[in-house]
């Protein structure tokens, strides 16, 4: 990729102080998209590889994605996380086809090159050639070094059972990358207790990655579009908000605090949907039961640029992994979890909640769906824009739902990273 | 000798296509019992016994609600649903209850669109006799279908 700065200027037509509208072409156009897995996926960004308790012995291994490249993640025979890329050195196959499980090596079938738990390549057929006539034919060249020739490495750092990798082994620590605040909300959930997997969703979603990013970045449309929520009186417009981002703009969480007032007197304008008869036939969908650690906030939704989501909604944890195909369409790969000092009450509280979210989720099935209906949108005019002004022109950290603050925070990083 | 009549659970299984696929879910819930459990799940969950479900409707009162959000809060695009199920193998029975098991496909067909392979997995079914009716004490979709098309919305 060898676009130069002129050329994106000709693709994107961004006027420097122009914060609350982004030009429909960077979620439509090939060229821009490939430029962000250059500079943004495979460069100066730390990506999710997984959870520890994925890969508890050694020789555990799963297969994810860094951007489009496909990564093998493996706890090593230090007991320590490698990660490489699922790419053989020798013709470049991808070598490795489960999805997970327990190996002491790895071997391509093409060749049987084979590869030892941190990527190193250990041996190859015929490397010194065939006996025939009793002497030596073929093989690999003498000069040919082994140690060079291994699997593409990682960088990997795990961080209270969450692993993290990049391509780009010049990256800051994922301390620094986060920042501060950020990494008080991370460390928060994830503050050193062992993890248990409850299980994953997996669904497609035709539209641009970013805008799985802008919608965890927008608290507007959570009772707008969620009339579940609202339906059921589970959520109010001017419960506390907490809208913040990192010193870059990169990252940010939305923290909330559920109330439990009365509901009817504190609806505002523009919510039309709630009834106020509704109740729940099953009310242990939202038999919430706070817990020690949330200090505070009942939901917590964190965007860890470019491709991660943590998720607390209330009793209910997961991360959400999005993995872009192409500018049209991304995999959102959903990991439930819990703590292994969770009761049975507090898994099938867990278990339950999950009702509310993933691809058929109450408050995330219609997610998908509207961001389905934006990247057709953006198709039929990408020479157009699309519009983000709630809450002004800047990007300061917010306290209310309606601002869309924390997108125009992205763009002003992304912008920066991409030179637009 | 069956002590379960095979045609009997065929018709369980064709109403319970059509309810679905005529979007007649008033009468889908009907054909479970009152103690009765819906589950759609990923094959990988199922196979690593991870408990996670898609969708986890562990009681009627569940039922009734996911009923009333398909129909009333979770905003989606227009689909179609047709169902197709295998006969059924029966795993175990008794006098009063049966285990039994049938793939299904579901198509989806969305407005001005062709039509698409939706979902595609195996029914694990325990279905008991109740007032003289046959009826779903549990069924539990496992699907193979690896990647969700966007949402589902609908029971499958
Ligand atoms: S391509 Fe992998 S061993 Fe030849
Ligand atoms: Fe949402």
């Amino acid at each position: 990729m060898n676009l130069k700065n002129s050329d994106i200027s000709s693709i994107i037509d961004w006027k420097p102080d122009e914060m609350g509208r982004i030009p429909l072409s960077a979620y439509v156009d090939e060229d821009i998209y490939k430029l962000e897995l250059e500079r943004i996926f495979y460069k100066k960004h730390w990506g999710y590889l997984g959870l520890d308790a994925e890969i508890p012995n050694v020789g555990d291994f799963k297969r994810t994605v860094i951007g489009e490249r496909s990564v093998i993640v493996v706890r090593n025979k230090e007991g320590g996380v490698s990660a490489f890329e699922n790419l053989c050195a020798h013709r470049r196959v991808q070598f490795c086809r489960e999805r997970d499980g327990n190996r002491q090596e790895f071997v391509c079938p093409y060749h049987q090159w084979m590869y030892d738990l941190e990527g190193n390549l250990r041996g190859l057929p015929y490397r010194r050639g065939l006996r025939v006539d009793g002497e030596l034919r073929g093989g690999m060249p003498a000069d040919f070094n082994m140690s060079e020739n291994g699997l593409t490495k990682l960088k990997v750092e795990s961080r209270n059972g969450v692993i993290f990798g990049s391509f780009d082994h010049d990256i800051e620590s994922f301390e620094d990358y986060l920042g501060e605040m950020m990494l008080g909300y991370f460390d928060r959930i994830f503050n050193g207790r062992k993890l248990t997997i409850l299980g994953y969703n997996r669904q497609r979603i035709p539209g641009n990655w970013k805008l799985m990013m802008e919608n965890i970045k927008d608290p507007y449309h959570a009772g707008l579009l969620h009339t579940w929520f609202v339906t059921f009186g589970l959520w109010r417009a001017d419960s506390p908000m907490s809208l913040k981002m990192d010193p870059y703009k990169r990252h940010a969480v939305m923290a909330g605090t559920r109330s439990t007032a009365n509901v009817e007197a504190s609806l505002v304008s523009g919510v039309q949907s709630f009834k106020e008869d509704m109740v729940l036939k099953d009310p242990s969908q939202i038999d919430i039961v706070p817990e020690d650690w949330w200090n505070g906030p009942t939901a917590t939704m964190m965007t860890l640029f470019p491709a991660l989501i943590i998720q607390q909604q209330v009793n209910s944890l997961s991360t959400r992994h999005i993995q872009p195909r192409g500018p049209n369409s991304f995999d959102f790969v959903w990991t439930h979890f819990g703590f292994e000092d969770d009761d049975k009450e507090m898994t099938a509280r867990r278990l339950k909640q999950a009702n509310l979210f993933g691809p058929s989720g109450y408050v995330s099935a219609d997610d998908g769906e509207v961001l389905e209906f934006s990247q057709m949108g953006f198709h039929t005019n990408p020479s157009s824009t699309s519009m983000a002004k709630m809450g002004g022109n800047d990007t300061q950290d917010g306290d209310c739902i309606a601002t869309e603050t924390l997108i125009r925070g992205m763009y002003k990083y992304w912008r920066e990273v991409m030179e637009v | 000798m069956s002590l379960f009549d095979i045609n009997e659970i065929c018709r369980l299984y064709s109403k319970y296509e059509d309810c679905i696929d005529s979007e007649e879910f008033d009468n889908w819930v009907h054909l479970f019992t009152d103690d009765a459990n819906y589950k759609v799940i990923p094959r990988e969950n199922y196979e690593k016994e991870l408990p996670l479900a898609t969708l986890d409707l562990s009681s009627k009162g569940m039922m009734l609600d996911r009923i009333h959000g398909v129909r009333e809060t979770i905003y989606h695009d227009p689909y179609y649903q047709r169902h197709v199920t295998s006969l059924p193998v029966i795993r175990q029975e008794d006098d009063s209850s049966v285990f039994c098991e049938a793939n299904y496909a579901v198509f989806r067909t969305k407005l001005s669109e062709p039509s698409t392979v939706f979902n595609v997995g195996r029914y694990f079914d325990h279905i008991v006799k109740e007032g003289g009716a046959l009826k779903f004490k549990s069924r539990t979709c496992v699907y193979d279908s690896e990647m969700i098309p966007n949402a589902i919305i609908y029971p499958i």
